[in-house]
């Protein structure tokens, strides 16, 4: 960081990396067999912690455990009802 | 890619304000500084020394956020460079103590795009009343009770207000209608001068719903009528999502904790308020 900067509060962009925000979790999504990859959940997951991967040619939602506080947002939007919960062990 | 609001934000499960980021976001890019007022946005994704953006970001005190990116704008003009200003705040920071910031900043022409997601309250301070609270609402400084009906106020048409200003670009968008948000927030960066969009931000926390919800209740605002997603350019209004047959207002109340005191004559109360609302609208 440019020293001129120094004066006053700044931060180290992106660094908020650090607090896994996944020990929130009351609950936690699992993502089933029945997911076909659509990508719906990845638009209306607050942390961004849904993206889409391919395994064996087929596409499916994969959650970051890291960082899902368990909001369940996922699994009340999925079109094909493919998320379930358990309680976060 | 770099994701341009990182993991690991303070914010509630199920926080709108994340995710309306997150949405703008990829809509803008990073060639962009962003301007935020204080408000659950800033509190949660700036927890000193850490921070969750990385894109140039600048904290403002709560009533600055216009006057700030005007600033920005007019240094990185005289400095002969194309970075979008988008400037974002909570519905306090905009409906109230900010709005004579954002007013100068369109009455000086300032090429910024001006973002309100409204949680329809003072969030991060503990919920009070904002004059975007709707009416019949519970907040911590409007509690139902005896002799009130929690909130005593409609909501201030803050779209009207800036569209009579003769803001050349105003609209509304929903976290439930993630594609329409992210093309207006598009078509907004190529209009020149200044632009608002303003983005209904349903809260668990204090509208009190299951965090699960959020998206579902900004579907059903939008169902019943409560939310109208709209464009106006120079003037002309365009109504984005007309519903068929609008669901009855109490469908999107009932779901809430903060309207659960409201009897059924409150209710409609609320429901000829929004069939009036829509009348004025088809009109405009
Ligand atoms: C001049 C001033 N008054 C009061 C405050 C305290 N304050 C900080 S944020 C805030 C409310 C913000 O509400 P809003 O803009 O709706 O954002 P939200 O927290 O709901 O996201 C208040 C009252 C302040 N920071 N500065
Ligand atoms: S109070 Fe509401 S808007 Fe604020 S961080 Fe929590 S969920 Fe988000
Ligand atoms: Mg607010």
């Amino acid at each position: 960081m440019d020293k001129k900067f120094n004066e006053g509060a700044w931060a180290e962009p992106g660094t908020s990396v650090k607090n896994k925000t996944g020990s929130w979790r009351t609950f936690k999504p699992i993502v089933t067999d029945r997911c076909v990859g659509c990508g719906t959940c990845t638009k209306f997951c607050p942390e961004g912690a849904i993206k889409i991967v391919e395994k064996n040619g087929k596409k499916k939602a994969e959650i970051n455990y890291d960082y899902c506080k368990g909001c369940l947002i996922c699994l009340k939007e999925c079109p094909f009802k493919a998320i379930e919960k358990e309680v976060e062990k | 890619m770099k994701k341009l609001l990182s993991f690991g934000t303070r914010s509630c499960a199920g926080c709108p304000a994340s995710l309306a980021v997150r949405r703008i976001l990829e809509a803008v890019g990073d060639n962009v500084i962003i301007v935020n007022g204080t408000s659950c946005l800033e509190v949660t994704t700036t927890q000193y020394p850490l921070s969750s953006w990385n894109v140039p970001y600048i904290h403002t005190a709560f009533e600055c956020t216009g006057a700030v990116a005007s600033g920005v704008e007019s240094a990185l003009k005289k400095m002969g460079k194309d970075t979008h200003v988008v400037a974002i705040a909570g519905d306090g920071g905009t409906f109230d103590i900010g709005l004579q910031s954002l007013s100068g900043m369109i009455d000086r022409g300032h090429n910024v795009l001006y973002i309100c997601y409204d949680n329809e309250c003072y969030a991060n301070t503990g919920l009070q009343r904002s004059s975007a609270t709707p009416y019949g609402a519970a907040t911590t400084t409007s509690p139902p009770g005896k002799f009130s009906i929690g909130n005593k106020t409609f909501k201030k048409p803050i779209v009207q207000m800036l569209a009579a200003q003769k803001v050349p670009y105003v609209a509304t968008a929903s976290l439930a209608y993630p594609d329409d948000l992210e093309r207006k927030v598009k078509k907004a960066l190529t209009i020149k001068g200044p632009k608002f969009i303003h983005i209904l931000a349903p809260c668990p926390i204090s509208w009190r719903f299951d965090s699960s919800e959020t998206i579902h209740v900004a579907r059903l605002a939008v169902e019943t009528g409560m939310w109208i997603l709209c464009e106006i350019e120079n003037g002309k209004i365009k109504i984005n999502v007309t519903p068929s047959e609008r669901k009855p207002v109490k469908d999107y109340l009932s779901l809430q904790g903060r309207f659960k005191h409201l009897k059924d004559e409150d209710i409609k109360k609320i429901q000829e308020k929004v069939d009036d609302d829509w009348k004025a609208y088809k009109k405009y």
